[in-house]
């Protein structure tokens, strides 16, 4: 049903002795929506980079259309990189960014392009080294949605760009996308704000994955249950424990799995109470420096 | 939407209580996967697996072209199953509460009782 656009196996990219891609692997499938998400310098801008072609891997498979990606015009014509902080050539317009953006995308849409101008009230004849931080990220957004490359990656495009004008471009990114559906991998730390829009989450942390779920999975994946200690440990002992606080008598342990009926009343009977976590909250669990959580699994492991 | 739970689950819900309380009524047309995406500002994905769910158990059906809409019957077959739901789902945690609170069935009965009154 669904066609993989892109592989990943035992990928691997280092800097000297820094390893930012550590043998990862993934697939990416056709027409959906990633979320490829994690803390600074967790690695997915240069996972970013090298299925876009900008590097070359040290080690381990990529295939991206059936290919390698780097220096393959014909996988390349594909793809749409918008990159956090484009640089554009010394005196360039706006104006000039949209006229020669056809000449990459085939797909371009001139006339979205300009309703996207005007929805983002983006000045077309200003030179971009004297636009604000948010208009400069509106010039990304455009050209990554009027361009309707079949893969699509957003490298945090949205600094300094408001609410008002976050909400156009995940209004505009999911009518676009209904209409002419393709591969969009969004990576963001605003993660409660796209949550819903993503239809898979890839979390990278210290150049690895910890989570590669379809989001309806990760949503209420994760519970927190908090009580008197001796009842949150008792209904929590048997479960993956991803975070754990405590204060005098009273804890509260984030837990890895679904719960259903029969244990949520039994949670009530212990006198528990049962909060869901967001993603967001999951992946600061996840990848926070939670001590307790993490020598706990450690004395586990 | 509430955080805790899949959205499509949510969405499923949201149509069927509107089917229960007679705002869709039999017959009548539902919104488009993409009109459910772009109101809700989610993944179109998700919005079909909650129309789909509706679909298998034929409280709406598709017609080919057009659209979805609610089939006959749907709203009888919906409060049948919604009761036998009831008891696991808002009184046995009522009763919980309830005992915690040093609460006999009596007197549970007789609060019940009151506050259909007021209301």
């Amino acid at each position: 049903m669904t066609a993989t656009v892109a592989s990943a196996k035992g990928l691997t990219k280092r800097y000297g002795s820094f390893t930012a891609v550590d043998a990862v692997d993934f697939t990416l499938e056709e027409n959906r929506i990633y979320g490829l998400l994690g803390r600074n310098g967790a690695g997915k801008t240069t996972i970013m980079q090298l299925l876009t072609g900008q590097l070359f891997p040290n080690a381990g498979e990529l295939e991206v259309f059936g290919r390698a990606p780097a220096e393959h015009a014909d996988v390349l014509r594909r793809l749409c990189f918008i990159a956090e902080s484009q640089r554009y050539p010394e005196d360039f317009m706006p104006a000039h960014v949209f006229k020669a953006a056809p000449w990459f995308f085939e797909n371009w849409d001139a006339a979205f392009a300009e309703r996207l101008v005007a929805d983002f009230r983006l000045p077309l004849k200003r030179r971009i080294k004297k636009l604000s931080r948010g208009q400069l990220s509106a010039v990304g957004v455009i050209v990554g949605l009027a361009s309707r490359a079949p893969m699509t990656f957003f490298d945090e495009p949205y600094l300094g760009l408001d609410a008002v004008a976050r909400h156009i471009f995940y209004d505009r990114l999911l009518e676009d996308y209904a209409e002419h559906p393709r591969t969009i991998v969004l990576s963001t730390h605003l993660i409660d704000e796209v949550a819903n829009l993503l239809e898979h989450v890839i979390l990278i942390d210290q150049g690895r994955i910890l989570l590669d779920r379809d989001a309806e999975e990760v949503r209420g994946s994760a519970t927190t249950v908090a009580g008197a200690r001796a009842a949150v440990d008792a209904f929590t002992a048997d479960r993956p424990v991803i975070g754990r606080e405590g204060l005098g008598g009273l804890a509260s342990v984030t837990i890895d799995g679904r719960l259903d009926q029969a244990e949520r009343i039994r949670a009530a009977e212990l006198g528990l109470e049962l909060a869901p976590v967001s993603l967001q909250q999951l992946i600061v669990h996840l990848t926070g420096t939670d001590l307790a959580g993490s020598t706990e699994q450690e004395k586990a492991a | 939407m509430d955080e805790s739970r899949p959205i499509f689950i949510q969405i499923t819900e949201q149509v069927e209580n509107d089917i229960i309380e007679g705002t869709l009524a039999e017959g009548s047309q539902i919104p488009s996967t993409n009109e459910f995406a772009a109101f809700l500002r989610i993944n179109p994905a998700t919005a079909l697996r909650g129309v789909n769910r509706l679909v298998d158990d034929g409280i709406v059906e598709k017609r080919r072209g057009i659209g979805m809409f609610v089939t006959a019957g749907a709203r009888e077959r919906l409060v049948e199953r919604r009761r036998a739901e009831f008891s696991a789902q808002y009184i046995r945690p009522l009763i919980v509460e309830a005992e915690k609170l040093g609460l006999d069935i009596d007197e549970l009965a007789a609060l019940i009782r009151s506050e259909r009154i007021e209301s």
